[in-house]
């Protein structure tokens, strides 16, 4: 049963993130990466972690994704005509990264290590959304404020790029 | 009937794929930010996964400061992406050539 549906969200998203790449409209490359983008929080809950599914879904799907259809519909672009003149390096990376994966993976075999000792935490018992809150506010309060810091100078950055310069306007 | 972690592996090494080819084959601004996104994704796979099989809970804590770069990435890539076609009209990555010598 497990395994069904993890074949079934694996499939889904490899096969949307191949038409993001592939289309040629952007607006239809978008929409294939928010169906993507819900499968990956389905994935999310078959490996017990229901918050980050939940998240996944408000914040991709709902801000990021509507951010990209946004600009994607500002802009009015025209289709691609064709693609980049550099595919045949393309081709090569793409092909020997591939390569590379298949040749590891058969090497390590398929058996799941044993678990890691250390900073080890029992999700059982208390809910998902608790234990990462928990260590998110405790162990790793430096990073959480850090990120916080980031979110900022996104923000300004943003604010600054996309205004028109303020001599512009009188011109 | 579990499902081991190599399987997970093997997804997001798809997925990371996928995004680096269309970084490099595409030419809408738009596509490789998408394609950006998509190789998060894949790192944001690997961690839940091995957050589940290690049984510790600190991988999905690097999930959040992942959606918080990649939230960071695209207000800033929008907004670049918006001053470039008010500059050029275009987002044909062939077009910005102003910082080759």
């Amino acid at each position: 049963m497990e395994q069904a549906f993890f074949f079934y969200f694996a499939f889904v998203i490899a096969a949307t993130s191949v038409l993001v790449v592939a289309l040629r409209n952007p607006i239809y490359s978008t929409l294939a990466l928010l169906i993507m983008f819900f499968h990956v929080a389905g994935l999310y809950v078959t490996l017990h972690a229901e918050f980050l599914a939940a998240v996944q879904i408000i914040v991709y799907a709902g801000a990021i994704l509507v951010l990209y259809l946004f600009v994607v519909m500002l802009l009015n672009l025209k289709q691609d005509v064709r693609y980049h003149r550099q595919w045949p390096i393309a081709a090569v990376v793409g092909v020997s990264l591939a390569v590379e994966a298949l040749i590891l993976t058969a090497m390590k075999g398929w058996t799941t290590p044993a678990a890691a000792t250390g900073t080890e935490t029992a999700i059982a018992g208390v809910g998902n959304t608790e234990t990462i809150g928990d260590v998110l506010y405790t162990t790793y309060l430096f990073p959480f404020e850090v990120a916080s810091v980031i979110l900022l100078v996104a923000m300004i950055g943003a604010i600054v790029l996309a205004k028109k310069d303020v001599g512009e306007r009188e011109a | 009937m579990t499902v081991p972690l190599s399987y997970y592996l093997v997804l997001s090494g798809i997925m990371f794929l996928t995004g680096i080819i269309g970084v490099l084959l595409r030419r809408n601004i738009i596509i490789i930010l998408l394609s950006i996104e998509l190789m998060l994704n894949a790192t944001n796979i690997n961690f839940v996964a091995f957050s589940h099989y290690f049984h510790n809970v600190a991988g999905q804590v690097f999930v959040f400061f992942t959606l918080t770069v990649a939230a960071a990435e695209v207000a800033v890539g929008l907004a670049i992406i918006i001053a470039l076609y008010r500059a050029k009209s275009t987002i044909n990555i062939d077009e910005f050539q102003l910082l080759k010598w």
